[in-house]
């Protein structure tokens, strides 16, 4: 008895230990990622880097041009993702009881929303970049916005089933027609959820790279015309790490750092903000 | 409260016996100075209203309070003589020898045998034809086995509420334990599931020393030969059943049972 | 208000009511749509190649743009193969953390750790391919990769995997950068789904003198294991589409080797690399089939995560 008990103590201790080891092992490749970052990254990231255009090989430059490119077309993406989301979220939390739209749409909103993103920088490729024949601006951001769409409308969703019912039914007896419950009341005790989500969702986008390969594209110039290919951060940086030139590899370094700084803020700004909204509740 | 205000029973053979026990969550006092002892292979229920510290009490006799963190208890808690609340005593072995069942069935996620062989195998090697026997052993004594004999192999999960209950109490006597802790074990059961449990709770004390919480004051006064009164973390009153609810010594114990609070 | 100044605003009303409702309603049949317009678009701008080679392009390996011959049999084997050894690292990996997370870890440390295991998974895929490149393969050519093809590459059977010469990009280096990447997925799935096993199950196990192993693994996992299951086949579906991480460290050679140490290519880093350069419309139409495919290969897959994902909530809402 006391040898059996005496090996599942042991059994016991080695998995546990085992468990701590796993979790010292993630958090390992975190820092480990994060300090190569600061080591390249942080003696590359001079002013210049924000003052200059993006240079050819074996001369100095910046980002300017690829921070601009990104920054556009992540506004575009979110401008154009997020509305759409909300109303396709909105009609699944309030309007999708019955009827078959609602399961489905929130099946395949559920994959589309971990769906390989080079499949849809392909399909912005053969939809719109093959009938105008150039890439462009415009096609980068469509791309982007077909992958705010699926976690706008989860988290619009996620966050319209934590409105108590209670809160519907008080603004539906004194009269108030649907839209304007939803609009008015039921949307905006979600906001602060839906915020997080829409932070997530630029997060996510702001790192993407497979989808610009085909649609954005890459332009060594300065173009404030959407309809033109445009410079963007993540494909500089993989032309540039991927390149022979180190003058290209440090300007990668400083990117990488600039992208993963910008998205860790943001995942952390998302989730104080959520908090803060679900603690005053 | 103080030792001397509590009509305390002559308990010829204790099996637990308890000293100044106090209870904490964080720096919440949820037991004050707790004294009383449980008689073998007897039963002794613990009443009083919602909040009263009963299933706390319950929850120091096999130290579940300790999966959680800022919970602690202090005193003694002697078990067979041995402090149980000592840092030595090893927790899965007083686990072991101590039964519990929950205000809800907990059927795990396995068929109906190896429900009830968990326990065994966690602390006894058997072989094929002694775990058969000692599975059906169990499913008799919980009064289980004529209608689940023909579906061992079924999941636990499928069972009816009461059926799944006695299961859970299969379960915690196949590891032949000394003390079997009831919580509030019918709270989530019809009336004729529970008078089944109640039935079976007067035939497992010949074997086992039983600790039930319960809401329920008929309840306690049908199934236990002794009874403690509880109130925010006191104990106000402990007893034979039969005088605690035909002649409560004190007042708030009076106005308990006759409803007049609580 | 007069009686008919409110049965106009009542018409309004109901006029509203309906245009939000359809507008919301088109909102989220667009979701439809655009699935299947994914779906359409890559099946017409795969039809050369279908036409072309028909079924023999999954069996193929060729890939000749030259003389127009093309078969996705290479990437496909890739893709398959860095996922399963992404599994098979991140599998045991996540376990561990989530039970670190949800039994060890102290109360105060709980949220900072979870929140740091999801920073993980918010690192863009881009910084895990540079750093696979830059820091990661240098060191496994130098350090790990002699070791394996000197301990593990003389042995029978599993020796020719891991022989070769130590370049540090290959295969195996893309299954480890992939399994990096899908460890905090997994972890917080099922770290998520553990959370939600009822406390009393748990107690019920500790009070029959279980350790907190095996109510882990005997009664939890049990518990989950659906809910575990779509959680991993979730990180499958982010391996199998991962693109960036996988293209600066899998070498982008279409050569099918036994080893795992030499360079080989997979679905996303093929298209990464050739679909601006290709040319010729069978060429383009190659690379399209192969998204074509790996769309269908993540869609089957990540189906069965979500259809698991929902078993296990379905079951939770009938227990409790």
């Amino acid at each position: 008895m006391l040898s059996l008990y005496t090996r599942r103590r042991i059994i016991n201790a080695v998995g546990l230990a085992i468990s701590m080891l796993a979790m010292a092992f993630g958090l390992f490749w975190l820092c480990w990622i994060l300090w190569t970052l600061l080591e390249h990254g942080l003696p590359a990231l001079t002013p210049l880097v924000f003052a200059q255009m993006t240079p050819p090989p074996g001369s100095g430059g910046g980002l300017l041009n690829a921070i601009a490119g990104s920054l556009a077309m992540t506004l575009v993406g979110t401008l154009i993702g997020t509305p759409i989301g909300i109303l396709a979220g909105t009609y699944l939390a309030e309007f999708g009881q019955r009827g078959w739209l609602a399961p489905i749409t929130r099946f395949i909103n559920d994959v589309l929303l971990s769906a390989p993103s080079i499949v849809i920088g392909l399909f912005v490729y053969e939809i719109y970049v093959v009938h105008v024949k150039h890439f462009s601006g415009w096609a980068g951001a469509l791309a982007l916005s077909i992958i705010v769409i699926p976690i706008v409308i989860r988290t619009t969703e996620n966050m319209l089933r934590l409105v108590p019912t209670t809160l519907r039914e008080a603004a539906a007896a004194l009269g108030a027609p649907q839209w304007k419950i939803i609009n008015f009341v039921t949307l905006r005790a979600a906001r602060a959820g839906i915020i997080t989500g829409v932070m997530l969702a630029i997060a996510r986008i702001s790192g993407e790279t497979a989808p610009l390969l085909f649609t954005a594209l890459n332009n060594q110039f300065w173009s404030s015309n959407m309809d033109q290919p445009m410079a963007n951060l993540p494909v500089v940086i993989f032309q540039f790490a991927m390149s022979p030139y180190e003058d290209w590899q440090k300007l990668a370094w400083a990117g990488a750092l600039l992208i993963t700084l910008s998205v860790l803020t943001l995942n952390i700004l998302a989730r104080v903000l959520f908090q803060q909204k679900a603690a005053s509740h | 409260m103080t030792a001397e205000n509590i009509a305390n029973p002559k308990i010829t053979v204790p099996k637990i016996i308890v000293r100044d026990l106090n209870f904490y969550y964080g720096d919440y006092r949820a037991l004050k100075d707790i004294n009383l002892s449980i008689a073998e292979k007897m039963v002794t229920a613990f009443i009083g209203p919602s909040g009263c510290g009963k299933s706390t009490l319950l929850r120091t006799f096999n130290r579940m309070y300790q999966l959680y963190p800022k919970q602690k208890a202090t005193g003694e808690i002697l078990l067979d003589g041995a402090n149980i609340l000592d840092k030595k005593q090893d927790l899965n072995m007083l686990r072991a020898r101590i039964g519990m069942v929950f205000q809800k069935p907990t059927p795990f996620p396995m068929s109906i045998y190896d429900n009830i062989a968990f326990g065994v195998k966690l602390y006894e090697s058997l072989s094929k034809n002694d775990m058969d026997e000692r599975v059906e052993w169990a499913l008799r004594k919980a009064a289980l086995w004529t209608e689940a004999k023909d579906k061992l192999k079924q999941s636990g999960t499928g069972l009816s509420g009461g059926q799944q209950q006695r299961l859970c109490i299969a379960r915690a006597i196949a590891v032949k334990p000394q003390v079997l802790l009831l919580d509030e074990p019918t709270s989530a059961l019809d009336p004729i599931s529970t008078a089944h449990i109640e039935k079976l709770i007067d035939e497992l004390k010949e074997d086992f020393t039983i600790v039930i919480v319960t809401h329920n004051m008929q309840q306690a006064a049908r199934v236990s030969d002794y009874t403690a009164y509880m109130y925010l973390g006191d104990l106000i009153e402990f007893g034979d059943t039969s005088t605690v609810f035909t002649n409560p010594k004190r007042k708030e114990t009076e106005d308990y049972i006759t409803g007049r609070f609580g | 208000m007069p009686m008919f100044l409110r049965e106009a605003s009542l018409k309004r009303h109901t006029v509203l009511d309906l245009l939000f409702r359809n507008l919301t309603r088109v909102s989220a049949f667009g979701v439809l749509v655009l699935l299947a317009a994914i779906i359409g678009s890559l099946v017409v701008g795969s039809m050369p190649t279908i036409h072309a080679f028909g079924f023999g392009f999954l069996t193929s390996s060729d890939w000749d743009p030259v003389n127009d011959q093309f078969g996705a049999l290479i990437p496909i084997v890739g893709t398959l193969v860095t996922s399963a050894i992404a599994l098979l690292i991140a599998i045991p990996v996540s376990f561990g953390i989530a039970i670190f997370l949800t039994e060890l870890s102290p109360r105060i440390l709980r949220r900072p750790l979870g929140v740091a295991i999801e920073l993980l998974a918010g690192i863009p895929s881009i910084i895990y391919g540079m750093w696979g490149l830059f820091v990661f393969a240098p060191l496994f050519a130098e350090h790990v990769e002699p070791w394996l093809s000197d301990h593990i590459g003389a042995m029978p059977y599993i020796g020719p995997f891991f022989s070769g010469p130590p370049m540090g990009i290959g295969m195996l280096a893309a299954g480890i950068i992939l399994a990096i990447m899908v460890i905090p997925f997994i972890a917080s799935v099922m770290r998520d789904v553990f959370e939600v096993v009822p406390t009393l199950l748990k107690e019920s196990a500790y009070g029959l003198g279980a350790t907190t192993w095996e109510v882990m693994w005997k009664v939890v996992l049990p518990y989950t294991k659906v809910g575990v299951a779509g959680g991993i086949m979730l990180g499958l579906g982010r391996a199998l589409g991962e693109t960036m991480a996988v293209t600066f460290v899998i070498g982008n050679a279409h050569e099918l080797s036994k080893s795992l140490l030499m360079p080989g290519n997979s679905i996303a880093s093929a298209l990464a690399n050739e679909f601006t350069e290709a040319y010729g419309e069978l060429y383009t139409s190659a690379l399209i089939e192969l998204g074509l495919i790996l769309f269908f290969i993540t869609f089957v897959v990540l189906s069965l995560a979500r259809y698991m994902l929902f078993k296990l909530g379905q079951r939770e809402g009938q227990v409790s």
